[in-house]
């Protein structure tokens, strides 16, 4: 009944999705399991895609070839540029997304890949045969064999679902929770644990009143997600701003002896930087407000999603607090918040290409590795069909720097420092943060999607151009000169600093307050040179200039840490003989093996003494 | 530092050689104590740390080669984080050479130099800048250089620095909180005071920088400079402070041609007395030679002492003198020489002149009241009994770095620049900080920010 299959992934949300679409895309015959073929590429949570550090790893995932970002862009209701008041390297992409119409869209795009079939069941266990996954075993008790498995669980496994003191087994409200995979495993030598999430409750937009809270636009104009030739948006849905207030924390209050969190009903740790409005209110007492922002569900839908209000609270509570909030006192709630608990396995188990140390073939990616964000599941579920089919085609796996990328970040810190709370992308979580910008995403990464085979050559070719096309206006701004008496009443004007003798325009655009829209004000031959430039190759050659000093000094610093890199650990490295590491580093050594000098460095319980001693064992 | 197998049981004497009362032979290792055992004729047991009185005899015969103190360390509570026996014998070189063969032949070998340190460093027994403290608390000769290892070696450097670090990173936290949640209802550190921490900052971390100037002194002795015409008696001072005969004295002027260096200990300071040629106009090919090479070695000087002959200088010499001095801009004091061929009416012209004192360097007269001059200068140098001083030039460079990194926060604040910019400046004086103690940058800054802060949605 089943043919073969290259990869088996196991779960279709962001990571699923992403996963069966990379490795169907370089050739690898894919077959998607999902327990409801109506759940494909669901929000779970609030209908949005990006966000500081988030937006970034969703331009990576285009630039690589990934769907995340054209399916955002097709289905995005708003559109805002966050952080751009900051550097160029802080501008963050993030859209409001129509939630049915983003599952939608991220179903047909994999039914249009000849490469996929699809299979709706729970899988239950994997087909595991002298160390290697084979396949999978399903509710209906088929065994389906595969070359490789990508398992996405997400909150799936044993899942427990929790609203005040009832508690009930699920993966998300309403859908059925999965069982059998995490005792198998554990079986087999993995460690696993439990982790929380949650979420708020969403209510009816026609009960609430907008015209006494804030409205919060998308941008004047718009950009988008993917450097491909997706549509712009035309029209856009605002969002709205509203407080809780002491009522509001009075009320919540009533219910934290029902409080699954806080009765210790619930086990698993949850973000620190997501948390429950009862765990605002309870850690920061001093606070008398906390900011709620109403999101819109879709284009045509009048549900709306309460973001900063994420409870696990009696149903009844989070009701009257909801009633208490200023706009909302006439609210319907379509469904209450809760909280959900799952299994997940440390990631430190993992090698860089997201395979797993103990069992070949098998690839884990997103909430299961101990992750939250779709952004970030979807970037793993890209990088773990990316490496699971260039395993079976026997090639050289992908695995991205932390100069190279976000996701190299990512899974680099997962791999070695493994993570006990929901880990997250910040910004300040990688050392090159001025290198990593959203804006040449696809000058650092389309080159490797296009060398695997899951970029397209128009993508390459785009990207060539526009690189080109940059260096060009560089070369052309070091070479324009102006004179002072052409340009000293225009920078009086914007009280810049008058030139004295002849200059390069490239010297006067590295002042913080001009940029190259401003200079082209202020010169015809400026504006004249401009013309011939697309406003992506003038944006790239605008923050080349502009912090060429700071990129620079990350260029620097990235290749000087390379050097570590570079120093190769033997893969059968016996850290037992050398007797001077400390006990919890070479404990932390053996369970990840690290395969170069650089990356024990960052594993956490290594030591900088480890490290040292290493270093004078391998005589360096 | 050089690689030696750290597999091996490694001795060496660890008093100096020649004949003292005692003499003290290390062993350490593994088989330390299995290798102890064959000739001494107590048994060792336990796990902790023994002291014992015993007979060292030729192994396997009553023959008795000394009687000493032996103490015992077991892994991992000792100094290598090994097993360590200690002897303490009698000091005959003869005792000492022979326990030494019996030792290498029961299977240990010589250490090499730094070794047990390095032993010590690779069991986790010390950081990085605690054995470089190690290091130099062996090569002290001085107490002052000898208090300076010890606070390195004990840690207090390194807590200090360690301390500067988790500045820096409450500091950059702020930004990070910019940056990072732009979007959350927080407030954000206003840039004035972001400003004024950082200037506190980079204020403390060129207060450690300047105590370097301090410690390397206390490590290396602090260099004065007998400068003067010829012949005022230099040479006589130098051989009289060092009780002597040093440089060659006569009257011929320009004697002494070249710079000389002599180390004296006075009140636990090591000081270095550099005489130098005099200076005077000159043909003289070589003088002339000596003369340049004297003014480069008064540079590196932190106190001048101008000699003269008291029979020959005038008040307005003095004040000459005086000019020629603060060119320098080291401080200097005058000292009036040949008291012993003065009149009583010519000695009251040279009294109550502030930075001058009178001595006679022939016959050795108040060159005790020139000492505790000296003493008092070093006293007046700020507090080295409390402070951490700087001693080493590695630390030295990373601390530089770490200064020039928050030079530029404070232009780029100045400046007015993107946050993420200040952020990246902010970072790499994070980075060098942490390069003194090896500290590895980790998620100290999310830690930060989400204790302090109400984050997320």
């Amino acid at each position: 009944m089943f043919p073969e299959y290259d990869v088996l992934v196991v779960g279709a949300g962001h990571a699923g999705c992403e996963a069966a679409h990379a490795a169907a895309q370089m050739g690898a015959k894919v077959l998607l399991f999902t327990m409801d073929m109506t759940k494909v590429g669901q929000m779970s949570c609030n209908p949005a895609m990006g966000g500081v550090a988030k937006g970034q790893i969703v331009r990576e995932i285009d630039a690589l070839g990934g769907m995340s970002g054209i399916v955002s862009d097709k289905t995005m209701i708003q559109f805002r540029m966050l952080n751009r008041s900051k550097g160029a390297a802080m501008w963050s992409p993030r859209c409001q997304s129509d939630r049915a119409r983003f599952a939608e869209e991220w179903r047909l795009t994999l039914e249009r890949n000849p490469n996929i079939d699809f299979w709706q069941d729970m899988v239950v266990g994997m087909l595991i045969e002298a160390g290697k996954a084979v396949g999978v075993k399903t509710g209906m008790g088929q065994e389906i064999r595969g070359k490789s498995v990508v398992l996405t669980s997400g909150t799936f496994m044993n899942g427990i679902i929790h609203i005040g003191e009832k508690q009930f087994g699920g993966g998300r409200i309403g859908e059925k929770g999965s069982h059998g995979i995490t005792e198998q495993l554990v079986t087999h030598g993995f460690e696993a644990g439990r982790m929380k999430t949650g979420t708020p409750p969403r209510i009816d937009g026609r009960t609430i009143n907008y015209s006494i809270i804030e409205e919060q636009f998308g941008d004047e104009n718009p950009s988008k997600f993917s450097y491909m030739d997706t549509p712009a948006l035309t029209k856009q849905r605002s969002c709205f701003i509203t407080y809780t207030n002491e009522k509001v924390h009075e009320i919540l209050k009533t219910g934290f002896e029902k409080s699954p969190m806080f009765q210790g009903r619930i086990q698993g740790l949850g973000p620190r930087y997501c948390p429950s409005i009862e765990d605002k209110i309870n850690r920061f007492a001093d606070r008398d407000r906390h900011q709620i922002f109403i999101e819109p569900e879709g284009w045509d839908t009048v549900e709306v999603y309460i973001n900063g209000f994420s409870t696990s609270l009696p149903d009844d509570v989070q009701f009257k607090a909801l009633q208490s909030i200023e706009g909302l006192e006439n609210a319907k709630m379509f469904r209450p918040g809760y909280a959900i608990e799952y299994d997940y396995f440390p990631p430190d188990q993992l090698k860089l290409t997201l395979e797993t140390q103990l069992i070949e073939n098998l690839y884990f990616a997103g909430q299961i590795n101990g992750t939250t964000g779709y952004e970030e599941a979807a970037c793993q579920g890209l990088m773990a069909g990316i490496n699971a089919c260039l395993k079976v085609q026997e090639k050289e796996p992908l695995i991205l720097k932390r100069s190279d990328a976000y996701i190299g970040v990512l899974i680099d810190d997962l791999v070695n420092k493994g993570t006990d709370e929901p880990y997250r992308m910040f910004t300040s979580r990688a050392e090159y943060r001025i290198i990593l910008r959203q804006d040449n995403a696809d000058i650092r990464l389309t080159p490797l999607g296009y060398s695997i085979g899951l970029a397209g050559k128009d993508r390459y070719d785009k990207m060539q151009a526009k690189q080109a096309s940059s260096e060009a206006l560089i070369r052309e701004i070091a070479h324009l000169k102006v004179k002072p008496e052409e340009i000293n009443p225009a920078l009086a004007d914007i009280n810049s600093a008058q030139i004295r003798e002849k200059i390069s325009i490239g010297t006067l655009l590295k002042r913080p307050e001009i940029d190259l829209a401003c200079l082209s004000t202020m010169h015809e031959s400026i504006a004249n040179m401009l013309q011939n430039y697309t406003p992506e190759a003038q944006e790239q050659a605008e923050i080349f200039i502009k912090y060429e000093t700071y990129i620079d000094k990350e260029q620097r610093m990235a290749e000087k840490l390379l050097e570590l890199e570079d120093a190769r650990i033997p893969a059968n490295f016996d850290y037992e003989k050398v007797k001077a590491l400390s006990s919890e580093g070479l404990q932390k050594m053996k369970k990840i093996r690290p395969e170069t000098i650089g990356q024990a460095t960052r594993i956490s319980g290594v030591s900088a003494s480890d490290v040292q001693i290493l270093m004078i064992y391998m005589g360096r | 530092m050089h690689l030696y197998s750290k597999e091996d049981t490694i001795v060496a004497l660890a008093t100096p050689a020649g004949v003292g009362a005692l003499g003290v032979v290390r062993l350490s290792g593994r088989h330390a104590v299995e290798i102890a055992q064959k000739f001494c004729k107590k048994k060792i047991a336990g796990k902790d740390s023994l002291l014992f009185f015993a007979k060292l005899a030729y192994p396997d015969t009553e023959n008795i080669l000394d009687e000493a103190m032996v103490s015992v360390y077991f892994a991992p509570r000792s100094f290598t984080g090994e097993d360590i026996v200690e002897f303490c014998c009698h000091g005959s070189s003869f005792i000492l050479k022979e326990l030494l063969r019996l030792i290498l032949e029961a299977g240990a070998r010589l250490a090499q130099a730094g070794e047990f340190t390095q032993r010590a460093f690779l069991n986790g027994r010390m950081d990085l800048a605690q054995a470089e403290g190690v290091a130099d608390l062996i090569a002290s000769d001085s107490s002052a250089s000898h208090r300076l290892a010890m606070t390195q070696m004990r840690g207090g450097f390194s807590d200090k620095i360690k301390q500067m670090r988790e500045d820096l990173i409450r500091l950059a936290a702020l930004l990070e909180l910019e940056l990072d949640f732009a979007e959350e209802d927080v407030e954000f550190a206003n840039r004035q005071e972001l400003y004024t921490q950082n200037t506190q900052l980079a204020y403390a971390i060129e207060q450690l920088i300047g105590s370097y100037k301090l410690g390397n002194v206390m490590k290396h002795g602090f260099p004065v400079a007998i400068v003067g015409k010829p012949n005022a008696g230099k040479s006589t001072l130098l051989n009289a402070l060092l009780d002597e005969d040093r440089a060659i004295v006569s009257s011929i002027a320009g004697t002494t041609r070249d710079t000389i260096e002599e180390q004296k200990n006075i009140g636990g300071i090591r000081f270095r007395f550099i005489d130098t040629a005099g200076l005077r106009e000159t043909e003289d090919v070589i003088e002339k030679l000596g003369i340049e090479r004297t003014l480069k070695k008064i540079q590196e000087a932190q106190l001048i002492l101008y000699l003269f002959d008291m029979q020959d200088f005038s008040l307005e010499d003095l004040e000459e003198a005086k000019i020629q001095l603060e060119a320098y801009q080291i401080p200097y004091y005058f000292v009036g020489n040949k008291t012993d061929l003065l009149s009583e009416d010519s000695l009251k012209t040279w009294a109550n002149i502030p930075q001058l004192m009178s001595i006679s360097a022939q016959n050795k007269a108040d060159i005790k009241a020139l000492e505790a001059m000296l003493l008092t200068h070093i006293d007046q140098t700020p507090d080295h009994e409390s402070q951490i001083i700087l001693s080493n030039a590695r630390h030295l460079s990373c601390l530089q770095n770490t200064l020039k990194a928050l030079h530029t926060v404070r232009n780029t604040l100045d400046a007015r620049l993107s946050t993420e910019l200040i952020a990246s400046d902010l970072r790499e004086a994070v980075y060098h900080l942490g390069e003194i103690v090896g500290e590895i940058t980790n998620n100290d800054l999310l830690d930060f920010i989400f204790s302090k802060f109400c984050i997320g949605k």
